[in-house]
């Protein structure tokens, strides 16, 4: 019963959350990059009712995204045009159906297989759609797009989703429901079978299920809830485009979901906020973002394969015991990290001042000797000058060493934590 | 009244070699039937064509009169014929629980249901509760099937094959690899789970073979020289040029 209250509690907060976030974040720029994060939030999870849950590696997931954002703008001409009495809330349905049906269109044809041959499958039907996408004017409405005006719908209440903050408790609303729906999915029946197929689809079928088919259901449903988030991406920015079907798009959503980790629910989620956040902030900072954001893929594969979420649930062993102690104990680790923190700050100083330093003399020189660093008039550097270049190798190096000296003092509060977690465990 | 499993002249091939050639033989309803042979004589080949893994390049296989010859492995399985595996064959990132439940899911029929929740399905949660006190594992459902130890790893291996109640359950060499002790145990286990079904079982352990089995057929070079009861087998001078023979008595 308390675990009911539990996990109804944890759905009334995030509603709270969603109705207040725009009076804690009122600009107009932040409104928008929450709508942002919120078609992101169903995409990216939807991606990892593959990934995750299914062990599918799909690299053209954004053929059911971009798709539906089509069928999207198509249906809400054709309200328009003809009066029809839908308004604009439950247009996505149609985004849902949409992404349900080349679900099962192409998921019929893909799910045959799995592991290796299942990826590239999902990379060519990516290439056929995006290619089509250029051939296909009347549907995909060529290079500008298939543009629609979401205020000239069927209006509910006198809301007519002009102004943005409308759009975005639209989007919350829907945000909410998917998440729900696919958390609820993962505690079925099916969904259990979804886990033992990724970790051993043969094993499967000498417990009487067809892992096939499994992954079919999955694939379908995957599409239904990308369906809706390109829906609302459609809706969002009253167009949708070729690049919606792209592999920019479909390699998005994967970032998203490894960043955040896909073995815990709210990994995607996690990668979502994070990869839409950087993706809009990270250009104001420097021209060459896409190589950090990269930098910061490899990173993430390489020291915490288990993504944003992985890190975060590490943490879970050692909340237990007196709350008190437990904050105690959580403090000193985060006492230790800072520690370590600063020289790795340091150390991307000194790696990112000469990384731009080089990619301005190589690229930029025509602008002069003056590189405006992180795009601060502040930090202006002269990248003609030896001082720059030696204190940008000097922070690297000296910060690499520097957080080599930290580590063990990180490494021996992490053994303390645990030590004391266990002793008030039991 | 029909033998629970019938192979009727198996044959199979992987190219030009032929592993099983020309074996017939009867598995009546509610024995223990062991299948020994030496290493190569095509026993877990036999198993996996039995299962559905591997279709028979010729011959037909008959499951309580019906043919399942070509059937996929989990058509076979809802037909109530389950099988482990030699090298254990779990879900290893799962817990002991959800393995075994896994391996309920199917036989309650909730197939592929996507609207239920799981944990609120009280026949799957009892059936599930049943099995792992069966293989003793109760105290570990938590545990990562993973981090389990092997003869534990094996246990599960049991548990996740008669989970679904199949009355036709095919053990490949379930105590291989157990020390003297667990594999005592594994016996207890699998003397206990057979109860009232037709068990199939290939083993190594002629201890295990001439204790358990009701009987024996002898597997060599992919043909059948001889089925019959422990004493007989034992008697037989073929099987022991054949295999005890070579093999030495243990």
């Amino acid at each position: 019963m308390s675990g009911t209250i539990r996990s109804y509690g944890v759905w009334i907060l995030a509603a709270v959350l969603l109705l207040i976030l725009p009076y804690i974040f009122p600009a107009g720029a932040s409104i928008t990059t929450m709508c942002l994060i919120g078609i992101m939030i169903i995409f990216a999870l939807s991606y990892n009712m593959l990934l995750g849950q299914t062990g599918m590696l799909s690299f053209g997931h954004a053929v059911y995204y971009g798709l539906a954002a089509f069928v999207t703008a198509h249906t809400m001409n054709w309200v328009a045009k003809n009066g029809i009495a839908i308004p604009l809330p439950l247009i996505p349905v149609f985004g849902a159906i949409a992404g349900l049906f080349f679900g099962i269109l192409f998921g019929s044809v893909s799910t045959k297989r799995g592991g290796t041959a299942f990826a590239m499958i999902s990379l060519g039907l990516a290439e056929l759609v995006y290619s089509s996408s250029l051939i296909l004017r009347s549907f995909f409405g060529g290079e500008e797009g298939i543009s629609t005006d979401r205020t000239k719908l069927l209006r509910l209440f006198g809301y007519n989703f002009g102004p943005q903050i409308q759009v975005y408790y639209l989007i919350a609303a829907w945000c909410l429901l998917c998440v729900i729906l696919m958390y609820a999915i993962t505690r079925t029946p099916f969904g259990r079978m979804c886990n033992a197929v990724r970790e051993n689809p043969e094993r499967v079928e000498f417990v009487g299920y067809n892992p096939q088919f499994v992954r079919f259901i999955a694939f379908s449903l995957a599409g239904l809830f990308a369906g809706v988030a390109g829906s609302l991406a459609a809706i969002n920015i009253e167009l949708s485009q070729a690049s919606f079907v792209g592999a920019a798009q479909s390699g998005a959503v994967l970032l998203a979901a490894y960043i955040g980790g896909v073995a815990f629910f709210v990994g995607p989620i996690l990668g979502a906020i994070l990869v839409t956040l950087l993706s809009i902030k990270l250009s104001d900072f420097s021209e060459i973002w896409v190589l950090y954001f990269g930098i910061l893929f490899i990173t993430i594969i390489l020291f915490a394969p288990y993504g944003l979420s992985g890190l975060l649930m590490m943490h879970a062993q050692f909340w237990r015991g007196p709350i008190g102690s437990r904050i105690t104990r959580l403090l000193k680790l985060f006492g230790a990290y800072i520690v370590a923190l600063i020289p790795v700050l340091i150390m991307l100083a000194g790696a990112i001042l000469l990384i731009e330093m080089i990619h301005h003399v190589a690229q930029k020189s025509a602008e002069g000797a003056n590189m405006h660093f992180l795009r601060r008039n502040y930090l202006t550097v002269n990248t003609h000058t030896i001082l720059p270049w030696l204190g940008g190798l000097a922070a690297m190096i000296g910060g690499f060493f520097a957080f080599r000296f930290t580590w063990p003092t990180v490494a021996s509060a992490w053994h303390n934590a645990l030590v004391d977690a266990q002793r008030s465990g039991k | 009244m029909n033998p629970a499993v019938e192979l009727k002249n198996i044959e199979k091939r992987f190219g030009k070699t032929e592993i099983i050639r020309g074996v017939s033989l009867d598995v009546r309803a509610g024995e223990r039937h062991a299948v020994i042979g030496p290493n190569g004589a095509g026993k877990s080949t036999l198993f996996n064509l039995v299962s559905g893994r591997l279709v028979p390049s010729a011959g037909s296989i008959l499951l309580r009169g019906e043919n399942i010859t070509g059937l996929r492995p989990f058509e076979i399985n809802r037909r109530g014929l389950s099988r482990s595996f030699q090298v254990t064959n779990i879900f290893p990132r799962l817990s002991v629980w959800e393995n075994v439940r896994c391996a309920v899911l199917w036989s309650k029929g909730y197939k592929y249901s996507f609207w239920r929740n799981v944990d609120k399905l009280e026949d799957v949660r009892a059936r599930t509760q049943e099995i792992l006190d069966q293989i003793n594992m109760a105290d570990r459902a938590e545990i990562p099937a993973g981090v389990l130890t092997y003869a534990e790893q094996r246990a599960l291996e049991i548990g996740i094959t008669i989970a679904g109640g199949a009355d036709i359950i095919l053990l490949d060499e379930p105590t291989a690899g157990m020390s003297r002790s667990e594999t005592e145990r594994a016996v207890a286990l699998i003397r206990k789970v057979s109860e009232g079904r037709t068990l199939i079982i290939i083993e190594h352990d002629m201890g295990v073979v001439f204790d358990l089995a009701d009987r024996i057929s002898v597997l060599v070079y992919g043909q059948i020289i001889a089925t019959d009861e422990p004493p007989k087998i034992k008697a037989n001078q073929k099987v022991q040029e054949a295999y005890l023979g070579a093999a030495g008595h243990d």
